[in-house]
């Protein structure tokens, strides 16, 4: 589904700043794949998940959505395949709109919009009855402005927009992260039945290794702009925090992954 | 006092006339959450291509519609520069600014200042609005529907029923939602950039249609009429936010509560030269108040505690 073949990202290229943010990352999933990315700060994550968004080009390598080769491609054109969660839940969402006229915005993601009506009749009572389901208290707030929501309301309901056109890929970076305990569970939870139901294949950058080894069928740990370590099925079932610690520390030859992954 | 109440209709008529060009700061200034300096050319640029137009033996509604989208143009010009050209999008609304008064001087072959043969009766009775239907309309001299206050007020009617409409479509949500977050509507596939040019064009449109209503009804245009007019139209939108903004939360009662905001603010400045000031003040009042407008907000949430109410259920 997803084929990122090579991608090289340098920032600040020739200053004293410069910084090869991925060097050479290759990385294929497959159709339904739910893959967990972590490591440390600056390790390339983020990086990684807005290269395959399209916030800017990359600096050589290709990327392919569904066989379709996205390289060139702005961030607004590769939406029809791609859904996104990201990290600030002030990012997601058009604060200023209603919830309905968010959802409905997202309803219609890479579609050529013209002088239809915004909203239909028939999609408010769907979403009403969509929303009922997320169980956050929103249905009977259609109308109300999306900047009033709290942090985990507006992950939930971004989460809602980017599963509503079913995406190809779905894009959740550290998208609990912002969010206190307690909600980051609820939304996580709210994550894990979106992408079973919808059978999305995505890929989540996490700081939590607990969270990374209890979701999805497949983890990934980036170190200095690669890829380092790729475990998927039974093996990462098995897999422990300690013993991923260890996998880490083999692979980048340092005992920094203690502090920089633990602590951050 | 008798000077000023005999100035009123006046001040409404030209506030109404205002309100259309303060609509479309509204849409960039509130909508699209760009400060738009491009107004202060584009408002003179729509007067000039309607005043030459018109002398020139144009209809007046062509004559309109040329206007606007010279304003148009005008709006596309800083659109491109600020998206792909990369200009911050007030440096690119002065950069218009700036060259849009060589280019209204050369529409208006180099004068200052070209006028409407208005003392023809033939000719009066062509435009759609003007000074002479004030007074006219009520002693008779004219059918009452000329009036300005009717006329202008139908035609802002008329324009905010449209503006209604076009930003309850898919396109028109898809220009919401990039003034409000960019980085979502891009990730629904909006693309932003073409959604601020498109924006930029339909307000400075509605500016240059509001500068060619002002140079009919003035019967002139002159080349310094949209000086400050951002500062006006800007003044226009935070009046009619301050006085109605709790009670208007449709979409098109806003618009009007712009256009309110406008009269409003010609009525105050019927006032004030009514008690003697020196018209050569107004600008330096003009700049004034909307300072002072703009701040209340920032001073209000900075200075000002919200009475805590103790007691009752909370609503965390």
């Amino acid at each position: 589904m997803l084929e990122i073949k090579d991608i090289w990202k340098i920032f600040n290229a020739g200053t004293v700043n410069e910084k090869q943010a991925l060097r050479g990352v290759s990385l294929t999933l497959n159709d339904g794949d739910f893959c967990t990315v972590i490591g440390g700060n600056g390790a390339g994550k983020s990086t990684m998940l807005n290269a395959v968004a399209g916030t800017w080009p990359v600096d050589g390598g290709s990327i392919s959505i569904g066989g379709v080769d996205v390289t060139t491609l702005p961030d607004y054109k590769r939406a029809p395949y791609i859904g996104r969660v990201f990290q600030d839940p002030m990012l997601g969402t058009a604060p200023t709109m209603q919830i309905l006229e968010n959802l409905a915005l997202a309803a219609r993601r890479g579609q050529r919009r013209g002088l239809r009506w915004g909203v239909t009749k028939a999609e408010k009572e769907q979403y009403q009855a969509m929303l009922k389901n997320l169980d956050l208290g929103l249905e009977d707030r259609l109308t109300s402005k999306v900047g009033l929501l709290s942090g985990g309301q507006r992950q939930a309901l971004t989460l809602l927009m980017a599963s509503l056109k079913k995406p190809k890929l779905l894009l959740l970076d550290e998208h609990t992260a912002a969010l206190d305990p307690k909600t980051a569970a609820k939304v996580l939870e709210l994550s894990d039945r979106i992408v079973a139901e919808n059978h999305l294949t995505t890929m989540m950058v996490t700081h939590n290794m607990k969270d990374a080894i209890q979701h999805g069928n497949r983890l990934i740990m980036m170190y200095d702009g690669k890829i380092v370590i790729d475990v998927s099925g039974e093996e990462k079932k098995k897999l422990t925090v300690p013993q991923l610690l260890e996998l880490f520390n083999k692979v980048s030859g340092s005992d920094e992954a203690d502090d920089k992954l633990l602590l951050s | 006092m008798l000077t000023f109440l005999n100035a009123l209709p006046g001040a409404v008529s030209q506030g109404l006339i205002w309100g259309v060009m303060a609509i479309g700061v509204y849409l960039t200034y509130k909508i699209l959450d760009i400060a738009d300096l491009t107004v202060d050319g584009s408002f003179c640029t729509g007067g000039a291509v309607f005043v030459m137009l018109f002398t020139a033996g144009v209809n007046v509604w062509p004559a309109m519609l040329a206007a606007t989208l010279a304003g148009m143009l005008a709006g596309l010009v800083t659109g491109l520069l600020n998206t792909q050209c990369g200009i911050p999008a007030i440096l690119s609304g002065i950069l218009t600014q700036l060259g849009l008064y060589s280019i209204n001087m050369s529409i208006m072959d180099f004068k200052a200042s070209v006028a409407i043969n208005v003392t023809q009766a033939d000719t009066l009775e062509k435009l759609l609005v003007s000074l002479r239907f004030v007074q006219g309309a009520i002693r008779g001299d004219f059918p009452l529907w000329r009036h300005p206050i009717l006329v202008v007020g139908l035609f802002t009617v008329g324009l905010i029923a449209l503006l209604y409409g076009f930003f309850g479509t898919e396109l028109g949500a898809a220009l919401r939602a990039t003034g409000s977050n960019g980085s979502m509507a891009r990730a629904q596939g909006i693309n932003t950039d073409f959604c601020k040019v498109l924006g930029l064009m339909i307000s400075n449109g509605l500016v240059a249609l509001s500068g060619a209503l002002l140079c009919q009804y003035n019967g002139a245009n002159e080349i310094n009429v949209g000086r400050g007019a951002i500062v006006i139209g800007l003044a226009a939108v935070i009046i009619g936010q301050v006085l109605f903004g709790k009670l208007f939360r449709n979409f098109a009662l806003k618009l009007l509560a712009v256009s309110i905001g406008a009269i409003l603010y010609y009525i105050v400045i019927q006032a004030v030269l009514a008690m003697g000031l020196n018209p050569n003040y107004l600008k330096l009042l003009s700049a004034l108040v909307v300072a002072v407008f703009l701040s209340l907000p920032y001073w209000k949430g900075k200075y000002f505690r919200t009475k805590v109410k103790t007691g009752g259920a909370s609503h965390a």
